[in-house]
């Protein structure tokens, strides 16, 4: 008897034993260090990718499939007219400095949004609210100044996040929400480290720690995989490992797609390529198919407009910028523009520095030479992006569904046509599903019918993670690295 | 007089870089900027000698045209190192002791505090990365170097008979370092020179390599290095060969460095 007791015991001992030794700390790699930690003050990806849905919630949020569901809302009410939203707030949740979140702090984020001196990066998202008032504690009545069938999801980008009117200030720094997940410290340079959040108001994540380390090299960031220093890498700066860590038991790829259009962008204010033929000769002179497996070692889906391939409302253009070398002469001899040189200024990612050679060379073919400039982020967002001052470049559009960014005439790009501006102020104010698809379908031949861009492919998300990892999500409709439901197994 | 062992293979080394520079304006096995998609990561074959990169270009074709681009940086830089310095060096020599000798050295000086690819980076951040700022920053790093061998080996020339005696003959200061002191020092310069040639192709490539010198679709052998490191587990060849290419190139330079030394110093040459 005694024996037996003591054997179950220690069987119960053993159990406990592995039960503790169940990893529940992960080490996430990332290429980009943010520049700030609140989604409400900045543009840049990388802080998404820290903090979306690990410590700042919206009212909606994204899933890993792309579809909208309720999140600090629960639920909501559209009016018949398509211009009234009412929020049911979720009850008991709570920021991580303790204080409740209530309608006030919904309608404190929203008017600070759409202020006027707002720093918020996507000011659009907000732009059609009229008023946003607090019914009760738990109901926000948000008012539109015309129908918006595209309001919740709007609501779940990670500029939309709901935050303390106490702690709105200070989340560049420290950022508090109420995800799952609490900010615990933040190392310039190298890492960001996150704590669970034991009061969250859903199911409490796995983990109990996760660190987001920032690694730009490709070579380190291989090394540090191999090392198992890092345990999963979401968005693995180079293809070409992928085979590599396919073939080791101890790595899993993770392969999706993103939201992520790379584009040929060309200035389309400049003397030579305000000329719809030149364009159309580039695009012509491009071999989509010699990028993807130059570049990006096959992984990739060749897109002919700017819309994401597994969007219900793509349009497949891709035959009407097909490779044509022989065409994109002769429409350079058309435009009489021979002897054309321009720049192309490539930002840091693979995709821009590998495809812009490839692209130069395929340019050179059709008697179009380069400059080639290979710039550092900060660079190419003064010159390029805020400057102009370029003929052609390479990047990738990561937002979803932003094809509205041909409707800015001011947009890096140049684009400025009246009637796609209109078209997308109609799609704005469509709330039928059916006319709204129709019309992003239209929007989709508009820009490919006018040459905007060289539209060369969809990004592809290439993961790398400890196969013993689950949860980690495969395809980024949004920029994200959702850790809720991630999880070690045996 | 035999010639020695250092300098026959260190020449022929060179030799053989500086002849694919050579030819590679008049013929490469491959055009050097022909990207083939389909072709790409070929190891060595019968058609391309050294195989491909991850573009399909001919890796040989590639390093024919960065010895070019190697060459012609790591030569200008060491001209404009011996422009600015050995004049530098000379003066500080003939006006030894006075403030303009301090105020050369301490110059000098100043920029031997820097480590020097730092300033390199510093300047090509400034005016952005290419070949030509490349041949800029080494050379300033050149400049100290022949104005201290310069006034170095001028010193100990100025106390000799055959320059005093000039001097009596009223010949002035810059007359006597331009007729008698410099053929008096050449020999040292050419072997300074040779050696800050091969440190001059080391620093182009550390500058391509962390994408500071010369910018693509030139070819360049630290860049290639830079562009093949995260294939280098299923794509070896394609860091070792230009990886080879710059240690023959400056192995080659320095055995010829030692081989001139013995051969022109005349201390050496009376001690055999």
């Amino acid at each position: 008897m005694f024996t037996r007791i003591s054997t179950s015991a220690a069987v119960l001992a053993l159990m406990a034993g592995s039960a503790l030794a169940q990893q529940t700390d992960i080490t996430i790699g990332m290429v980009l260090e943010p520049p700030n930690l609140d989604p409400t003050g900045g543009a840049a990806a990388a802080i998404d990718e820290v903090v979306y849905a690990n410590v700042f919630e919206g009212l909606t949020r994204y899933t890993q499939d792309g579809s909208i569901a309720p999140a600090l809302a629960q639920s909501w009410e559209v009016s018949e007219d398509g211009t009234v939203y009412t929020f049911m707030l979720r009850d008991g949740v709570s920021f991580h400095d303790g204080s409740a979140m209530t309608a006030e702090d919904v309608v404190f984020t929203l008017d600070r949004a759409r202020a006027e001196d707002s720093t918020n990066a996507q000011k659009a998202l907000f732009a059609g609210i009229e008023t946003v008032e607090a019914v009760d504690d738990s109901t926000v009545r948000v008012t539109l100044s015309g129908p918006d069938g595209a309001f919740p999801v709007k609501m779940a980008w990670g500029d939309a996040v709901i935050v303390a009117p106490e702690s709105a200030e200070t989340n560049a720094t420290n950022p508090v929400g109420t995800g799952p997940f609490r900010f615990s410290d933040w190392v310039q340079g190298d890492r960001v480290e996150l704590v669970r959040n034991d009061d969250y108001w859903g199911e409490p994540a796995a983990l109990t720690e996760a660190t987001f380390k920032f690694i730009a090299d490709p070579t380190a960031a291989f090394a540090a995989m191999m090392a198992e220093d890092v345990d999963a890498f979401p968005n693995f700066p180079a293809p070409e490992t992928m085979a590599q860590f396919e073939t080791d038991a101890r790595f899993k790829l993770i392969l999706g797609s993103t939201e992520g259009e790379t584009i040929l962008s060309m200035n389309n204010k400049t003397d030579t390529l305000s000329d719809i033929r030149v364009r159309q000769a580039i695009s012509h002179a491009i071999n989509r198919q010699d990028i993807i497996d130059g570049a990006m070692f096959g992984f990739g889906t060749p897109i002919g407009t700017h819309f994401a391939p597994h969007h219900p409302d793509y349009v497949d253009l891709t035959g009407q910028s097909a490779y044509d070398p022989e065409r994109a002469v002769q429409l350079l001899e058309e435009a009489g523009a021979s002897d054309l040189t321009l720049s192309l200024k490539l930002p840091p990612p693979t995709y821009a520095r590998r495809g812009g050679e490839i692209i130069a060379a395929q340019l050179r073919e059709v008697g179009i030479d380069t400059e080639i400039e290979n710039l550092e982020w900060a660079q190419w967002l003064e010159t390029v992006f805020r400057g102009k001052d370029f003929d052609l470049t390479i990047v990738s559009h990561t937002e979803p569904l932003d094809i509205n960014i041909y409707a800015r005439p001011e947009y890096y790009f140049q684009y400025d046509n009246p009637e796609f501006q209109a078209l997308m102020a109609d799609i704005e104010a469509e709330t039928d599903a059916a006319a709204r698809s129709e019309m992003y379908r239209q929007a989709q031949r508009t820009i490919a019918d006018d040459y905007v861009n060289g539209y060369l492919f969809q990004l592809a998300k290439t993961g790398v993670a400890n196969a013993r990892i689950e949860g980690m999500w495969e395809n980024a409709p949004t920029q994200a690295n959702d850790l809720t439901g991630v999880r070690w197994t045996e | 007089m035999r010639w020695p062992l250092s300098l026959i293979v260190g020449l022929a080394l060179s030799g053989v870089f500086a002849a694919a520079a050579l030819v590679s304006f008049v013929w490469t096995p491959w055009p050097v900027e022909g990207i083939s998609v389909a072709s790409r990561l070929q190891t060595p074959s019968l058609s391309h000698w050294l195989g491909t990169d991850h573009l399909g270009r001919d890796i040989l074709s590639m390093i024919m045209v960065g010895a070019r681009t190697s060459i012609a940086v790591a030569v200008v830089a060491v001209g404009v190192g011996m422009v600015l310095g050995v004049p530098l060096g000379l003066l500080a020599a003939a006006v030894r002791g006075s403030w303009l000798d301090d105020l050369v050295m301490r110059g000098n000086d100043l920029i031997f505090a820097f480590p020097s690819l730092v300033i390199a980076i510093l300047i090509t951040a400034v005016f952005g990365p290419s070949a030509v700022n490349a041949i800029l920053a080494i050379g300033i790093f050149n400049t100290p170097v022949f104005a201290r061998v310069t006034r170095g080996a001028a010193l100990s020339l100025w106390t000799l008979d055959y320059v005093r005696a000039a001097r009596v003959a009223g010949k002035g200061r810059a007359r006597i370092s331009a007729e008698h002191v410099l053929p008096n020092i050449a020999n040292l310069l050419i072997v300074q020179g040779t050696i800050q040639f091969s440190l001059g192709i080391l620093a182009e490539a550390a500058l391509s390599y962390v994408g500071l010198g010369a910018q693509p679709p030139l070819p360049s052998w630290g860049r290639m290095l830079a562009d093949s490191q995260t294939m280098i587990s299923f794509a070896p060849h394609l860091a070792v060969f230009p990886g080879l290419a710059i240690v023959l190139t400056v192995l080659g330079l320095n055995l010829m460095g030692d081989g001139l030394r013995d051969l022109l110093d005349p201390r050496l040459r009376r001690a055999r």
